[in-house]
């Protein structure tokens, strides 16, 4: 227990140091989507009779928690090829296991802080959003838990830091706009829909909307994202192990 | 202390280690010398267990490195080549991880750290973060990082590069005063004079096989006690003796600018190997 809790206490150590940087650049992304939306747009859109700044908070949250969670992958990548810690790490008597599960839960931590940055944003919009509401914690954090675990799988499979940008373009960025963060997947072509039902993101989107504002919960999307986060975790398990070739 | 049976390690075609074999004894100071690429920093790797021999066995300590990871860690404290301390961290910090990653209580940290402090001069400066640290005093800590769960062998892997003398002698004294300690150390390193201070045996090592073990003193005389550098249409080459006797009755017969010293072990790796060891002394030279 105590490896894993080393690898935490680091994370938490160095969001410390970097903590109004950190806040900052959480609150950008969605602050100006916010503002376009919310402000710039005001009363001309709407969407299930939901003024659309309501429509895309929950989307925002999906978002923004899976591009945190996410970023750990770049932290990863820096301590494998530029400052060397992982090789320290690695060389300490901290299983694969230990070792992973820690760097899901900073990834998780940064997850979380990024929706708590949107959620303060949001009453500026007077939207609340329900902390108490155990639906929406569980979907919040199996979002961050996947895309920590994929953080994880991904930096150990780039070759260079380099690589890691492309990946962000290819697959975190297209997510974000696809998997119904800004508008209802039923406006998509029916093969489209097939295709973005797949991505962890579409069902964590429809699990913090529906809890968000009261919808009926879709219980299938949050099997869907336990399925893939227990899928995800043991890969990201075993490309560790990999790592030492 | 340290078992290498038949350790082979390869990379798709290339043999970076080859069917080595060695024995490194409780308490010595072992010096692993030879050329870039020879195979120093992978054999290192396998003892820290981050990479997996392709044949052959490690046993640390009586434990197997493929078999027993976990216990082999514990077993062990490796100094990387690299100056990998986390900047964002204050030395301390860096030290309070790596003991935790031991499971060691915070207490037990605070109290080895003190120790510690002392042995490596960085009191004043451990709540700065580590960024802001010289190259000397990233060596000092992460050689701190290394002892703080007292390990059996500790693992370098070339521990002074890039530091200044008066850094490099700190070093040296406090490695043998580690070994004195009871600690066994395996190092590696381009500095001769280093392995030459520092070992009780020394091993060559050349494209991944053994191609020299004993005693620097051992290794001198098995060449000869005295060189003779002699400079003629041929080039610069080096003939050994084993008395200056001998050695004056070689330049007695010969009409040719000579230059009678001492054999070191410099002489003994260019011998065996054709390379210096450290290339970079080499071209500061011409």
């Amino acid at each position: 227990m105590k490896p894993l809790i080393a690898i935490v206490f680091r994370e938490i150590l160095i969001l410390k140091r970097r903590f109004i940087k950190q806040l900052l650049s959480f609150s950008v992304s969605p602050l100006l989507f916010l503002i376009t939306f919310g402000w710039g747009l005001r009363d001309k859109l709407s969407i299930k009779g939901l003024p659309y700044v309501v429509f895309i908070l929950p989307g925002l949250i999906a978002t923004s928690s899976m591009r945190q969670s996410f970023a750990l992958s770049t932290e990863i990548n820096i301590s494998r090829f530029y400052w060397k810690t992982f090789d320290e790490i690695q060389s300490t008597p901290i299983t694969d296991l230990s070792y992973t599960m820690g760097e899901v839960i900073s990834g998780m931590i940064r997850g979380w802080l990024a929706t708590l940055v949107i959620m303060v944003i949001s009453l500026i919009f007077r939207v609340v959003i329900p902390i108490n509401n155990i639906l929406f914690i569980l979907s919040v954090s199996l979002n961050a838990f996947i895309f920590s675990s994929m953080a994880i799988i991904t930096s150990m499979v780039v070759k260079a830091h380099a690589d890691q940008g492309m990946l962000n373009n290819f697959v975190i960025t297209p997510m974000a706009f696809l998997c119904g963060t800004f508008f209802p997947l039923k406006h998509y072509p029916f093969w489209v829909r097939q295709i973005v039902y797949l991505l962890p993101l579409t069902h964590s989107t429809r699990a913090i909307r529906a809890s968000v504002l009261g919808y009926p919960f879709p219980y299938y999307s949050l099997f869907y994202m336990v399925a893939f986060a227990c899928i995800s975790f043991i890969i990201a398990v075993r490309v560790i192990k990999k790592s030492k070739d | 202390m340290v078992k290498i049976k038949n350790l082979t390690k390869r990379y798709r075609n290339i043999i970076a280690v080859n069917n080595l074999n060695l024995e490194i004894k409780k308490q010595e100071i072992f010096g692993f010398l030879g050329p870039n690429g020879a195979g120093k920093t992978t054999t290192i790797r396998i003892l820290s267990t981050l990479t997996l021999p392709t044949s052959g066995h490690v046993y640390i300590n009586g434990y197997d490195v493929v078999k027993n990871p976990i216990r082999v860690k514990k077993e062990i404290g490796v100094i990387h080549q690299t100056h990998n301390i986390d900047p964002e961290l204050t030395g301390f910090e860096n030290l309070i991880v790596h003991g935790l990653l031991f499971k060691m209580k915070i207490s037990e940290i605070k109290r080895k750290t003190e120790e510690l402090l002392e042995l490596i001069d960085l009191k004043k400066d451990i709540n700065r973060p580590a960024g802001k640290y010289s190259g000397g005093m990233r060596r000092r800590l992460i050689i701190a990082r290394a002892l703080l769960h007292s390990p059996n062998l500790l693992i370098m892997d070339e521990p002074t590069t890039g530091l200044d003398v008066y850094t490099r002698r700190k070093i040296w004294r406090l490695i043998k005063r580690i070994r004195n300690e009871g600690s066994t150390v395996f190092f590696t390193t381009h500095y001769i004079e280093e392995a030459e201070y520092l070992s009780d045996r020394v091993g060559i090592i050349d494209k991944g096989k053994l191609i020299a073990l004993g005693s620097p003193v051992e290794l001198i005389n098995n060449f000869g006690k005295v060189a003779v550098d002699i400079e003629d249409f041929q080039g610069p080459r080096i003939e050994f003796f084993n008395t200056r006797e001998d050695a004056a009755k070689f330049l007695s017969g010969i009409d040719k600018n000579a230059i009678v010293r001492t054999t070191n072990l410099e002489d003994v790796f260019i011998k065996l190997t054709g390379k210096r060891v450290n290339p970079k002394s080499d071209q500061r030279e011409q």
